[in-house]
């Protein structure tokens, strides 16, 4: 009985789904799915590597490499993009010390909103280490009033937020801005860059808001002295990022290899306590 | 051993009397099976730790061996001791990030300080402020009340301490506590105009009745020790950090 | 238990008499798991996953409690909590990633438990009720994981609640309001946050119930064992412990060493990179995806494409509840006398059949919905449907078994090559002659 049952919803259900299936296959022969002008761009230029020492496995931040990027951020990208979720105190675990930290936060342009202690009104004040790096734009609606219209995202995790951030921020920032192929323009004319917008070859749909950042060599003055070319500064500030993300990166490797090599060791001797309880039974 | 002969096989939905259960349907086959070998297993536990079945003669062995003479159980069951004790290390390094993440956050620890204007403070008053979300007093002591303070005895006091050594250097006259009372944590009253400050001139806590003098020391009533200083400095004339 | 040799509680410690004369907690325990459980001797690695699903949702228990300590459910700060905790929180990154990756690692050990479960026949008479129970388990574990991936207030928590909760509305004249009396809203917000939390909090703990009668379903029977074939006597099992202690010892000590390369080493791997975009109600990502293990299910869902009588998108909602539980009739729908696959040489390929189509189905829902992996989702779809209600049946019983061994004693032998002495063993040379 149960047999019959199964059977006749089993034929229905695989009935409904060869209806699907042939109205799928009858649109795929009618309407060939053609590829997308990004897809074309992204086959032809894969991310670049921005060749991180803290990719891997086994990776580390390089600290003055993270050091210059924050320099390249503050110069550059701190006047649109925020990275409020950052402390000016997480300042000290790539390097800078409590006093510079302190003068970093007190020398911030935008300042931290505040009350007025006297008369209670909105006012700022000057940052402390203790505070988030603070918001450039009060809300969406004055970020895109001051931006043509698009909002420049916060960049606490933009490397977590995008596939392969890292080399992500690099490519789009160092190499992405580029002239609109004339091949591209040939195959896919509605893929031309509308008036306002860039074409920035990583970007996912190929016209970014967003001017070139990084516009020529030495547009910042790395105080290590490192050449501040534009490939450069894209690859600390893609590190940078890398590290507002992750923080722990550093310590999490440490633990993950010590952890391993507990468990490791573990699996040796329990798997010797297992053999030896049961040496003498046949399984 | 015998085999049972290879086209025949069992229905085994049921232990060992081969009758088919639920389905109603006709049964094809009903053979009995061949009596188990009838063995006896030794399990009496020595009271050892594991019961490992050492003197256990597996089925089909020729039990001789077995018999003989054993091995050192201890030198035996060692790597399981080993097994359980280097699993042991690892539960008790794994409870260690479950306790400590009780403990404060970054965000918490980091010093949050406090600035504080004096200059709208007149001797003899005081202000309330928030340090680290608890209250502050900030108090402008009179020449009278850093007087009374300093005359008196140390031997008299409950936690010795002068007003030299709870103001700054030149500042004697700014008297910085929290005001936190140290018995069981109410805020003492006297910090406002019109408040009762007991009998020594400095807080009264109506909680339980602990009375501190114009140094904020605790003279009288449960608290233990006087009111907490914390650390600040002057970064101007007229204003202070607090932490 | 109902095997009469079982081992009997004897109280060793004068604590543990005293407490087993008031509250026989101590003889559970050792009738349960300890050496006065007989269970088949010839189990194989396969029988380590129940044990290590419940290692998982210990996992997640005592990761969860702790990470409920530092966790805001309010829409405007839930994704900032999360980030304190990432960032503040003494040892908050390693919590957060054990238990992210931890579900993952339940759905692995429970996909394969099943799979055991369907393979060896474990869900037949008279296991029904374990397997029963189980599908359960399974129901109540994908609802907490759904409603757990919420709780972070990513874009793909809000638009996969958007999407699951939109599943309700698409039953005829009833579908919208209970849609909007689930979400307390017309869409996830504060209402449903706060509410998922409160019930992502309470279903493990109902999960944990559940397997209880999961065990003591299983218990009544014993448990099941690779030929498939019944217990006979005393020489065909060993005690639970410390035979299988030791060998669920080894196997947590795997199982922790895969979390543990997950954990630290690739935290987000089986993660969504959307998930770290703040919600935004008014920007849907391009793809909507689930979290791996509702691959295969979101790929029945989109398989149906047309309208046929009932809309396209009721066929995926039935479609999907409908393949899972289609699964409490599994032990009526295989009639097959013969438990174990090992044994059934027809079913065995069907069976294989299934794991790759259950594999193709999982990439097709975790890949974006175009017309390729679509046409594949609907062939992939129609077998699995197939395959339980149309193939098992006749298969089971129309097939001719191979033969079974009489006890699993004689198979254990058969394998070691008879009645050969003992090689008295060191642990090598035991494991070379297999």
């Amino acid at each position: 009985m149960i047999r019959w049952i199964s059977g006749i919803v089993g034929l229905g259900i695989v009935a409904v789904l060869a209806w699907s299936l042939l109205w799928s296959v009858v649109g795929v022969v009618t309407d060939p799915p053609a590829p997308t002008a990004e897809h074309y761009v992204r086959a032809q230029h894969p991310l670049l590597s921005a060749e991180l020492p803290s990719e891997g496995v086994l990776g580390k931040f390089d600290l003055r490499q993270v050091q210059r990027g924050f320099q390249v951020y503050k110069e550059v990208c701190s006047a649109c993009h925020s990275i409020r979720l950052v402390s000016f105190r997480d300042l000290k675990q790539i390097g800078y010390d409590d006093g510079q930290v302190k003068a970093i936060a007190a020398a911030w342009q935008i300042e931290q909103p505040s009350v007025n202690p006297d008369t209670g009104e909105v006012a700022t004040r000057k940052n402390l280490p203790s505070d988030h790096f603070p918001l450039v734009f009060a809300n969406d609606v004055a970020a895109r009033a001051a931006n043509n219209n698009a909002v420049p995202p916060d960049f606490s995790l933009m490397t977590k937020a995008r596939h392969e951030g890292p080399d992500y921020v690099y490519s789009l920032v160092g190499h992405g801005y580029v002239n609109q192929p004339a091949d591209l323009l040939a195959k896919f004319p509605d893929a031309k860059t509308p008036k306002g917008l860039y074409y920035n070859q990583y970007f996912a749909n190929l016209n970014i808001a967003m001017p070139p950042p990084l516009k020529s060599d030495g547009q910042v003055q790395y105080l290590d002295g490192t050449k501040p070319t534009v490939d450069q500064m894209a690859k600390d500030v893609a590190a940078f990022l890398t590290w507002t993300a992750e923080p722990n990166l550093d310590t999490r490797h440490g633990a993950g290899l010590a952890a391993l090599g507990f468990l490791l060791v573990f699996c040796f001797l329990a798997y010797g306590a297992y053999q030896n309880v049961w040496r003498n039974m046949k399984h | 051993m015998a085999k049972p002969a290879a086209s025949v096989y069992q229905i085994a939905t049921s232990r060992g009397d081969g009758e088919v259960q639920g389905s109603g349907r006709s049964v094809r086959h009903l053979r009995k099976d061949p009596p188990a070998e009838a063995i006896t297993v030794d399990t009496e536990d020595k009271g050892r730790e594991m019961a490992t079945l050492d003197h256990a003669v597996p089925p089909g062995e020729d039990p001789a061996p077995y018999l003989e003479g054993e091995d050192d159980p201890r030198r035996r069951d060692f790597i399981n001791i080993a097994a359980v004790a280097w699993a042991g290390v690892g539960g008790a390094i794994v409870v260690l990030p479950l306790i400590n993440q009780m403990s404060p956050s970054a965000d918490v620890l980091a010093q949050s300080t406090t600035e504080v204007d004096l200059s709208k403070i007149e001797a003899g008053q005081g202000v309330v402020t928030s340090f680290r979300k608890q209250p502050l007093f900030v108090r402008h002591l009179t020449p009278k009340e850093i007087e009374e303070a300093n005359a008196v005895q140390l031997s008299e006091l409950r936690d010795p301490q002068t007003l030299a050594e709870r103001t700054k250097p030149g500042k004697a006259n700014w008297l910085i506590t929290l005001g936190v009372c140290t018995h069981l944590g109410c805020i003492p009253l006297g910090i406002h105009e019109g408040e009762n400050r007991g009998q020594f001139g400095g807080y009264f806590c109506p909680c339980h009745g602990s009375q501190y003098d114009t140094a904020a020391r605790i003279r009288k009533g449960p608290a233990p020790k006087n009111l907490a200083v914390p650390p600040y400095t002057f970064s101007s004339d007229t204003t202070v950090t607090v932490g | 238990m109902s095997f009469p040799w079982a081992k009997h509680y004897e109280p060793k410690f004068a604590v543990t008499k005293w407490v087993d004369e008031r509250l026989p907690l101590p003889r559970l325990v050792y009738n349960a798991v300890g050496a006065g459980y007989p269970v088949p001797r010839n189990l194989n690695y396969f029988w380590n996953f129940g044990v290590l699903a419940g290692a998982a949702l210990a996992v997640q228990i005592v990761t969860g409690i702790v990470l409920a300590m530092h966790y805001a459910a309010n829409g405007g700060v839930a994704f900032d909590s999360v980030e304190h905790i990432m960032r503040d929180v003494n040892g908050g990154w390693f919590l957060r990633y054990a238990h992210a990756n931890g579900a993952s690692m339940f759905f692995i050990v429970v996909y394969t438990h099943i799979f055991r479960g369907l393979y060896y026949g474990s869900y037949k008479a008279p296991r029904e009720m374990v397997w029963l129970l189980g599908v359960v388990i399974f129901l109540l574990m994908m609802a907490t994981a759904f409603m757990g991936y919420v709780l972070p207030w990513g874009q793909m928590s809000f638009w996969g609640a958007q999407v699951i909760t939109g599943f309700f509305s698409a039953i005829p004249i009833v579908g919208d309001t209970i849609r909007v009396w689930l979400l307390g809203g017309y869409a996830p917000d504060d209402a449903a946050l706060n509410r998922f939390f409160s019930l992502h909090y309470l279903l493990p703990f109902v999960i944990a119930g559940v397997i209880v009668l999961h065990i003591c379903a299983l218990h009544i029977p014993g448990s099941n064992n690779p030929t498939g074939v019944d217990v006979k006597g005393e020489q065909d099992t060993v005690p639970f412990h410390p035979y299988y202690t030791a060998k669920d010892g080894f196997g947590l000590g795997i199982f922790l060493v895969v979390f543990a390369v997950l954990i630290f080493f690739a935290p987000n791997y089986l993660g969504h990179p959307d998930n770290y975009i703040p919600a935004n109600p008014l920007s849907t990502p391009a793809h909507i995806v689930p979290e791996w293990y509702f691959w295969p299910f979101y790929a029945i869902l989109r398989a149906f494409t047309s309208d046929f009588i009932l809309p396209a998108k009721l066929w995926g909602v039935l479609a999907m509840f409908g393949s899972i539980v289609l699964l409490f009739f599994l032990p009526w729908l295989d009639s097959s006398p013969v438990r174990s696959t090992n044994f059934r040489p027809v079913y065995r390929t069907f069976f294989w059949i299934l794991v790759a189509d259950v594999l193709v189905l999982g990439y097709c829902g975790g890949s974006p919905a175009e017309p390729l992996y679509v046409i594949i989702s609907q062939v992939a779809a129609a077998y699995y449907f197939a395959h339980f209600l149309v193939i098992l049946p006749i298969v089971s019983r129309m097939e001719r078994p191979r033969p079974l061994p009489t006890s699993i004693t004689e198979a254990v032998l058969a394998k070691h090559g008879g009645t050969s002495p003992t090689k008295t063993a060191v642990s090598g040379s035991v494991l070379a002659a297999e």
